[in-house]
């Protein structure tokens, strides 16, 4: 590719994996008549993702190496007054790392789900939604205007609820799909209401424009009140964020989508859909800058997800909700440098995170199918040496994901760090605690996982539960028990997955925090918020900042947790439960997950149905129908009823009332109407 | 005394009150009631010569022998109803015509 980006051949990113969606969605289910089959299913629609794919490591080739940019709208769709409805493409650093991360996962998990879904009945609708998520998720990244970002907000929304909902059978993950899409509406309600504020006021969805507006914004107070405009803009969209991102208190929908099958919980509740509101605070970062009560806010929020939603991983046995515990607190570790203004050093946690967390699913997913689809880490132990290359990828994620020095995790975790430290924010001294505390809280509960799955004791065959879940297992494993290595459809994306996970963040951390990478794309009022500043002057290249690390708290803190997780799980197994009985009501409330559902379900679903219910049978039963419609009804007839006694048939009657009619006239005529 | 416009207004006035009070204590015979209307115009007819003799204007005596003719010519209509309605009914009393209404 040239040094210009060519918007026609962009089209293409979003596009291919459209079609093979497409394709594989009508054809390939009972819906066009099963016309193709599973292998060509899945040949369709990698091979769309990896046009994608190609074409966006070549869009991030001419974006980092010629500094190419584009920013062009395709196709109007419609103009209501003044404001322009656009669909366009913005493609600058976040946009080309965003659809590198999100297409190479995505193409990752095409081929691991050849190995996973095997034996499934819904290979092909699979296939069909995975592709349909890459499409959505790529017009989301490389929108230029708000609508089309909302828009693939909505769409990624819809196919994790298709996909968490993907076993149709089961009550559980009906529960799960419908919790995910109500709590996110709950999240989508403020973004959007953020979007039609900025629409207000600055007349355009556009990017560009409305950024260019945003000194007029800052002016602003929000009509009747007090409130600075641009503040309220700011909450509202990252309410959306929330939601999206599974950011405290909405971050209940998360742990529950595990009901999904496990690539999908890779691809979409880990890498990249969660990551949509990470992203989408840095590109607004422009309208963030403005505002130090969103800032605050925002870093509270993340503070309180990364260290309390670490702490649930903690007391997780189902193998796969651990990852997503993992998850929630990772995101609000991203959440809590976009609140120190560092913008940048979020996204990069979110491109490595993607890598190690994506690694981990799908590590994870490997185990639950060398187990036999038990996903309960009590039952599983020693399976170092029967699933060799997962093992040994798990390992390196893990290692990523605690923040090891010189892994991809550490960088971008480190700076996190570094950065809320440096924040002059009053916010920043809570969250730099509960961002140094998650440290040995991530730690300890990955490296608990790692022991109890890999290591110790095999504990597979003393599982009550074996074979309980007979949907999944009703495929020939011969009767043996023992664990499996998965096939290479499987490994591949494992090794390939693990390769960025250590060393991306080497890689990339000169140029995309202090490089030139994302100058155009996220801004920095540097004079009000000098994180970054700070942290450049800190910054002597990758390998004194590992060096330096050893030196510093963080990389102790970790130690220290992967220490504690060894003795409490490998030398000592009696100490764990000496906890639990010591600290019997802390580990109540951990395992009631802070009673957050308990006040969902009981508190605000009864309370909206009891509202409901009396909205019904107050508002539309007795003052609609009774009052209004019935009610009219009645007078009328009343009325007629009364009138009709004046027809008597009787000439003297009509007399009377002619007579008294010209009384009346005559009363008005000449009293009243002088 | 002097005969002023208010006595010939209060004349009117009675004659038209009477008239009013003829139809609806009248329960027994249509004539009776056909009778009553002319009272009424009469009544009418007195108030339009009163003031006509008192502003000056010949108009309104002009107004009274139209006001005659039509009633002349109600009352032979109205008569040949009554006869109609008689040979129909066999009853010209009133309480026993009650079909006017829908």
């Amino acid at each position: 590719m040239s040094q210009t980006l060519n918007a026609s051949t962009l089209l293409a990113v979003p596009l291919a994996p459209l079609v093979g969606s497409v394709l594989a969605g009508i054809f390939g289910t009972r819906l066009g008549g099963n016309w193709i089959g599973r292998r060509l299913t899945h040949s369709l629609t990698i091979l769309g993702v990896l046009v994608a794919f190609v074409l966006s490591v070549m869009t991030l080739k001419s974006v980092a190496l010629d500094g190419a940019r584009l920013n062009e709208t395709l196709y109007t769709w419609m103009v209501v007054g003044g404001l322009k409805m656009e669909v366009g493409f913005m493609v600058d650093g976040l946009t080309a790392m965003m659809m590198c991360v999100v297409t190479f996962v995505s193409l990752m998990v095409h081929i691991y789900t050849i190995g996973y879904m095997e034996e499934d009945e819904g290979y092909n609708r699979f296939f069909a939604y995975i592709s349909l998520f890459t499409f959505s998720m790529l017009m989301l990244v490389m929108s230029n205007n708000m609508l089309q970002l909302f828009f693939g907000w909505e769409a990624v929304g819809l196919v994790s609820y298709l996909l968490i909902g993907f076993w149709f059978n089961k009550p559980t993950a009906i529960f799960a799909n419908m919790k995910a899409f109500l709590v996110n509406r709950v999240g989508d309600f403020g973004f959007i209401l953020g979007i039609g504020l900025i629409a207000a006021y600055a007349g355009t969805l556009n990017y560009t424009q409305a950024f260019a507006k945003a000194g007029e914004l800052s002016a602003l107070t929000l009509p009747g009140t007090s409130w600075m405009l641009v503040t309220v803009i700011c909450i509202c969209l990252f309410i959306g964020a929330m939601g999206k991102s599974a950011q405290f208190p909405l971050h209940v929908w998360l742990p529950d989508s595990m009901e999904g099958p496990t690539p999908i919980s890779a691809l979409i509740h880990a890498a990249t859909m969660v990551t949509a509101g990470i992203f989408m605070v840095a590109r607004m970062s422009p309208l963030f800058e403005l505002s130090d009560t969103a800032l605050n806010f925002i870093m509270v929020i993340g503070a309180i997800t990364a260290l309390f939603m670490g702490f649930l991983g903690i007391i997780q046995n189902d193998i796969k909700r651990v990852v997503a515990y993992s998850t929630l607190s990772q995101l609000g570790y991203m959440t809590v440098a976009l609140g120190a203004s560092a913008y940048s050093v979020a996204v990069f946690h979110l491109m490595t995170h993607a890598f190690f967390k994506a690694l981990l699913f799908l590590g994870a997913g490997s185990v639950i199918m060398g187990m036999h689809h038990n996903q309960d880490m009590r039952w599983m132990g020693g399976v170092r040496k029967y699933m060799p290359i997962t093992w040994i990828t798990s390992l390196l994620g893990s290692l990523a994901l605690i923040g090891t020095p010189l892994f991809s995790g550490f960088y971008s975790k480190d700076s996190i760090i570094e950065a809320v430290a440096e924040s002059h924010l009053p916010a920043a001294g809570f969250a730099h605690f509960a961002v140094l505390a998650g440290v040995f809280v991530t730690a300890f509960y990955s490296f608990r996982m790692y022991f109890l799955v890999f290591h110790g004791q095999e504990r597979f065959d003393q599982n009550p539960d074996a074979h309980h879940d007979a949907h999944h297992d009703d495929h020939g494993h011969g009767g043996h028990d023992k664990p499996h290595e998965s096939p290479w459809v499987v490994t591949v994306p494992l090794v390939l997955l693990a390769i960025p996970s250590v060393v991306i963040g080497y890689m990339t951390i000169a140029p995309m925090l202090y490089g030139e990478f994302f100058k155009d794309a996220i801004f920095v009022d540097a004079a009000r918020h000098p994180v970054m500043q700070e942290l450049a002057d800190a910054f002597h290249g990758p390998v004194a900042m590992a060096l330096h690390a050893l030196s510093s708290a963080p990389f102790w803190l970790a130690l220290a947790g992967v220490v504690s997780a060894w003795y409490m799980y490998m030398i000592n197994p009696s100490v764990p439960a000496a906890f639990a009985r010591a600290l019997k009501p802390l580990v109540l409330i951990l395992e009631n997950k802070y009673y957050l559902d308990w006040f969902n379900e009981n508190i605000l679903a009864r309370g909206a149905r009891a509202l409901g219910n009396g909205l019904w049978k107050v508002g539309d039963r007795a003052l609609i129908d009774g009052f209004v419609v019935n009610g009219s009804w009645k007078l009328v007839g009343w009325v007629s009823g009364q009138v009709r006694k004046f027809q008597s048939g009787y000439l003297y009657h009509y007399a009377l009332v002619m007579i008294l009619g010209i009384f009346v006239l005559m009363t008005y005529f000449v009293w009243l109407n002088k | 005394m002097t005969l002023t416009l208010g006595h010939y207004l209060s004349l009117g006035a009675m004659l038209f009150a009477l008239a009013v009070i003829g139809i609806f204590l009248n329960r027994k015979n249509l004539i009776v009631l056909l009778m009553a209307i002319e009272l009424m115009l009469l009544a009418v007819n007195m108030n339009f010569v009163a003031f006509s003799h008192y502003l000056g204007d010949m108009r309104g005596q002009v107004f009274v022998f139209f006001i005659l003719t039509v009633a002349a010519a109600e009352s032979a209509i109205g008569l040949a109803i009554l006869v109609l309605l008689f040979r129909n009914k066999n009853s010209i009393n009133v309480d026993d015509l009650n079909s006017l209404k829908g």
